[in-house]
């Protein structure tokens, strides 16, 4: 059996999402930016997709500008702010378990004379609100904080983040990096005060090489990138018809039965841990509940090496995600497993599952039938003994 | 999750490499060995223990435990495959290229686990000739 539980590296396209995007190709190829009806026709289709997002994220369809991905999308939100706004204030607030696309840009903006703060988490990984409201100053023109986080699923307290910087005496701009959250946690830009949201395609069973970003009207930001500019001042090139038919189709799809989406993913979710704390010496990252993401499940095995965990199931034909050291490039563990305190020997046994709503309970089960055996077999040739850490 | 955990893509194991990850060869634990000896760190995701037994200045036996990655328990296998039957000697000449040769090349993220075998083979021989004395 194939079980594919990686969904949070990137999913499988969905076939109405494929028959959606083919017409863009072949028939309906024209450029969006022309006034002849080829052309028309593609510029309705991406004014249909604006819709679409925008609707599922309680926002206005001009608000909503596609990108080639989340990546691109963070990058524009926090340096076309920060640029845009460096006059009033060169203060930005992040966190220290943001993916690589925010910290990158971040550590950049500090290169270039911005002051950078990267909020704490605690062991669950939520972030520091204390430590949010004492670091805000006249100076902080932009917080960026991912809804939920990747590797442990922690749901952080967007709302809650949104309303103290809603009580601030100056505007701070507000940026969230929705892109593990779109389609599993309800997103609603103006209960939660949000003025830039990423969102990803790839993630949620559309294409890859597509994202949006959400940009609340009124937001000053610069562009980041130049050049010919076709239906987006902010963001120029041809744009990638296809792929954002294709994007619109998949939040589609996962909106129209969002609920039992997420119902469905949760219920296999909790299996899955449920199995695995069957097993002995194993640590989980993340809360549990309603505070975590209803696709994602992340453990430690101690005593063995994620690598070697990950490889043997995928020889069962089971697909997950590791956090060692070994299977990255810099050898160092996880970020953000380092960030919520675990031990580096524990975080290289961290193994990664995250759902998707096609996944059924016999993959569960199928799974749980292999995994116990693979971790036994590789306790056996460890040299490290049970309780040594 | 696009953190450094798509990184991995960019490791591409020999056929070698998996074969003698998914059928390790001498791994587990040796009744009465000569010498013990671990190299490595748990906190590195990285760790090695062998053993061999020695009759004479002949490796005639060894085996590994092994805490780390695939080409981890590759190189195990593939260092105490090479040196049974090898004197002390002969068994201290085996090169990180040799070993990485006979697993049809490392990706060269990975040679620190070769370099982890062969280091921990030499503690072996090491402790051994220390233990009976010096050097012959």
């Amino acid at each position: 059996m194939r079980v594919y539980l990686d969904n949070g590296t990137t999913t499988q396209v969905a076939q109405e999402v494929l028959d959606e995007m083919l017409p863009y190709f072949i028939e309906k190829f024209g450029h969006p930016i022309f006034v002849y009806s080829l052309g028309r026709e593609a510029a309705d289709a991406v004014e249909r997709a604006q819709e679409v997002i925008a609707k599922s994220i309680n926002a206005e369809r001009e608000e909503i500008i596609f990108t080639s991905g989340a990546t691109e999308a963070n990058d524009l939100a926090i340096r076309g702010i920060a640029y845009a706004n460096r006059k009033r204030g060169s203060h930005i607030i992040t966190t220290k378990i943001e993916n690589p696309s925010v910290l990158r840009v971040c550590e950049k903006l500090e290169g270039e004379g911005f002051k950078v703060d990267y909020l704490d988490v605690d062991s669950q990984g939520f972030v520091n609100l204390d430590q949010l409201e004492d670091a805000i100053d006249e100076k902080t023109i932009l917080v960026s904080v991912m809804h939920v986080n990747d590797e442990i699923g922690t749901i952080e307290p967007i709302e809650e983040i949104g309303k103290i910087l809603r009580e601030q005496k100056h505007k701070v701009y507000f940026h969230v990096n929705a892109a593990a959250s779109y389609a599993r946690v309800p997103i609603d830009v103006e209960r939660m005060n949000i003025d830039a949201l990423s969102i990803s395609a790839h993630k949620i069973h559309g294409p890859k090489g597509v994202g949006a970003l959400y940009l609340r009207e009124g937001t000053p930001v610069e562009p980041i990138s130049h050049g010919y500019i076709s239906l987006f001042p902010l963001r120029p090139g041809t744009e990638n018809v296809p792929a954002i038919v294709g994007f619109a189709k998949a939040a589609e799809l996962a909106f129209d039965a969002f609920e039992r989406h997420v119902e469905h993913m949760r219920k296999l979710r909790d299996k899955l841990m449920e199995g695995i704390e069957k097993i002995p010496h194993v640590v989980l990252h993340g809360p549990r509940g309603e505070k975590r993401s209803p696709a994602n499940v992340n453990y430690s095995f101690k005593y063995v090496e994620g690598e070697s965990v990950l490889l043997h199931l995928d020889l069962n034909g089971i697909s997950v995600a590791t956090g060692s050291a070994c299977s990255t490039r810099k050898l160092e563990p996880s970020h953000v497993l380092t960030a919520i305190g675990v031990r580096p020997e524990v975080a290289h046994g961290a193994i990664r599952f995250t759902l998707s709503r096609y996944n059924t309970s016999e993959e569960i089960d199928y799974v749980l039938g292999v995994l116990p055996r693979v971790i036994e077999n590789l306790r056996k040739i460890s040299p490290i003994k049970p309780g040594q850490f | 999750m696009p953190t450094e955990y798509t990184e991995r893509s960019l490791l591409r194991y020999s056929q070698r490499i998996m074969e003698l990850f998914r059928n390790p060869k001498n791994v587990g634990e040796m009744e009465n060995p000569t010498v013990t000896a671990i190299e490595g760190d748990p906190t590195c995701g990285d760790m090695m223990q062998m053993s061999l037994k020695i009759e004479g200045d002949r490796i005639v036996d060894a085996k590994f435990l092994s805490f780390g990655c695939a080409a981890n328990i590759a190189t195990g296998s593939a260092v105490t495959e090479m040196v049974k039957g090898k004197t002390l000697d002969e068994a201290e000449k085996l090169s990180i290229k040799e070993i990485s040769e006979s697993l049809g090349g490392l990706p060269m993220l990975k040679m620190h686990c070769a370099v982890l075998a062969y280091k921990t083979l030499k503690k072996a021989i090491g402790e051994y000739r220390q233990r009976a004395g010096g050097y012959e």
